[in-house]
């Protein structure tokens, strides 16, 4: 391999490198930037990858396992490739006490997937997520940026097709 | 009855501009004191309005602000963070203030920031509230336009930066210190205290973290004063709260009420009763980490010593509603398997201790307990419930509805474990 492949800061974009730099330019170390940086490297790639995580950690200075770490605690820091949208459904009490059970299983049969997978087409990714905040419109879920509300399964095909 | 923290919410739920804000007295109080009173005189009034913790814990604010060390020759950073990670279950009503009213936010953190002479301010918000992440921005930036934020503010030679800090996920994040390692770029496993957060916080200096209704509150108490505040609340505690009330009632919401409004109130006249055909059988006072309360409770103050004294907690003051027609195993196990998921994993009782008893529950759920499991979840519910047990207040949280759900609805699983089935479905 030659030196320009070792050198790992080869594989973030100027951009994801400028932006970065930019979050630790205002921290007292490099480090702290770590979820920062993740979430840079993500926006532009959809996911960190282990050769982006490595080229991270490089950049700022510490250990692909301390920063792998850290990427793999947090939920919406994504180490396997996700659809272009993730579908996130609320699982909360307040939601499954509404029959946030019923949207669930409406959406994996409707996506044809368990939680945690992707369509084969490459669109939504489904996932469970913590309490929206938003009890009093139970059953809810999030498409992409978009918060949908007062669920039912029936509900949920109106949503998908305008989404289409 | 005067309600200050929605009082110029619209209904369209339209976010308040900054003129508008101000049309109504928005930023009096920070006109009026940032360099005009003394930090000691606005923490003398906050410490007098005993404005307490609307976060969950209910810690009286004053107090908290009063241990910060107020060293004028330490030149290092101070910070005050608002918790914005609103991710209790059955919790809305910060999303509520940041999305119509973000104004009231950054003014209540203004004051804040200056009374324990803090240069820096964060906003820890949750990545799924894009919304109030937006508005809150375009606050900011309005502020810095009108001399609010920046340096010498008002002319007074206080600097103030407010920065959102958008998280990555994981309810844990919401307790304070856990909350710090996650600003630091770290994971979010709580830190051991002391040292408190107000001594040694972000980076290693004194820190003041707040939950955004608090915060919220500390401009109607400068303008007002303490004993206004004070006088809001119709029991023990004083102001007003946003209570909130999720399940099968007819008008689930969020309203603002005087601190002290009795239970029945809430669910009879502003959720409107429960839905046709259901039956309240119990309810989480204030989120999912607080004990089951039942009919018996209802004509309750929700007060928080009082709320305490019947063997649950007020925390964030958003009911969730157990009905009739729902099984009080079944919810058990949801709020058991969330807080399993989102144990940090720091210490055995949360990570190992929890997962077991979702699969207790679980098995109980669908027929296949045995009498034995009961002494099982009643020998966990006092391991992990008790305080010092734990790192920290995630896994005693997480088991107190499990522990009160013994206490009031055991025929439910007894009933499960001897006809090896759930009797709901």
């Amino acid at each position: 391999m030659s030196a320009v492949k070792n050198d790992m800061i080869n594989v973030l974009s100027q951009q994801e490198i400028d932006a970065i730099e930019a979050e630790i330019e205002h921290l007292p170390d490099r480090k702290s930037a770590a979820i920062d940086a993740l979430k840079i490297v993500q926006k532009y790639r959809g996911w960190v990858s282990d050769d982006s995580l490595r080229a991270t950690a490089k950049l700022l200075e510490m250990s692909d396992e301390e920063l792998d770490g850290i990427a793999t605690f947090y939920s919406l820091i994504y180490r396997h490739p996700v659809g272009e949208k993730v579908v996130m459904y609320c699982d909360s009490v307040s939601c499954w006490i509404m029959g946030g059970n019923k949207v669930r299983d409406r959406l994996k049969e409707k996506l044809q997937i368990e939680p945690g997978q992707t369509t084969e087409d490459g669109k939504y990714t489904l996932l469970p997520v913590t309490c929206l905040g938003d009890c009093d419109h139970a059953p809810a879920m999030m498409v992409g940026d978009d918060l949908h509300h007062d669920l039912t399964p029936e509900s949920l095909d109106k949503i998908f097709e305008e989404d289409a | 009855m005067e309600t200050p923290l929605t009082k110029n919410m619209r209904a369209d739920k339209s976010p308040v501009a900054l003129s508008d804000y101000m049309s109504t007295g928005g930023y009096a109080a920070v006109t009026k004191t940032i360099g005009k009173s003394s930090p000691a005189e606005v923490l003398q009034v906050v410490k007098d309005s005993n404005l307490r913790g609307r976060g969950g814990a209910g810690f009286p604010a004053g107090m908290k602000w009063s241990f910060v060390p107020m060293n004028e020759d330490d030149p290092g950073h101070k910070y005050l963070v608002a918790n914005a990670d609103e991710m209790e279950p059955g919790t809305f009503k910060d999303r509520l203030i940041m999305e119509q009213d973000p104004h009231q936010l950054i003014e209540g953190m203004i004051l804040a920031a200056y009374t324990i002479q803090a240069d820096v301010g964060y906003i820890f918000i949750r990545a799924e509230y894009h919304y109030a992440i937006r508005e809150l921005k375009k606050a900011i930036s309005a502020c810095h336009d009108k001399g609010f934020l920046g340096k010498n503010i008002l002319d007074s030679g206080y600097n103030l930066d407010i920065h959102v800090h958008v998280s990555a996920g994981r309810y844990i994040c919401g307790e304070e210190t856990a909350l710090l390692n996650s600003l630091e770029g770290k994971r979010a496993h709580p830190r051991a205290k002391p040292p408190f957060p107000q001594v040694s916080g972000l980076w290693g200096r004194p820190t003041i973290v707040n939950n955004v209704e608090s915060l919220a509150c500390v401009s109607h108490i400068v303008n007002n004063g303490a004993d206004w505040f004070k006088s809001l609340g119709i029991g023990e505690d004083s102001g007003t709260k946003l209570f909130g009330i999720s399940g099968r009632v007819k008008k689930p919401g969020t309203w603002e009420l005087p601190m002290g409004t009795p239970i029945r109130e809430l669910v009879e006249v502003h959720a409107g009763g429960m839905q046709d055909g259901y039956k309240l059988r119990g309810f989480l006072p204030g989120g999912a980490s607080t004990d089951f309360l039942t009919e018996a409770h209802l004509d309750l103050p929700m007060d928080y010593d009082v709320i305490m004294k019947a063997g649950s907690r007020m925390g964030t003051g958003q009911m969730i509603i157990l009905d009739d027609k729902t099984c009080p195993v079944a919810m058990v196990e949801n709020v058991v398997s969330f807080f399993a998921r989102e144990s940090c994993g720091f210490c055995t009782p949360c990570r190992e201790g929890l997962p077991w008893v979702e699969k207790v529950l679980h098995a109980i759920e669908v027929g296949e307990g045995v009498p034995e499991d009961l002494q099982i979840l009643e020998r966990q519910g006092r391991f992990i419930g008790a305080v010092g047990n734990t790192h920290c207040a995630l896994a005693p949280g997480a088991i107190e509805p499990l522990t009160s759900a013994l206490k009031y609805f055991r025929e439910d699983f007894e009933q499960h474990i001897r006809d090896k089935k759930c009797s709901y479905q």
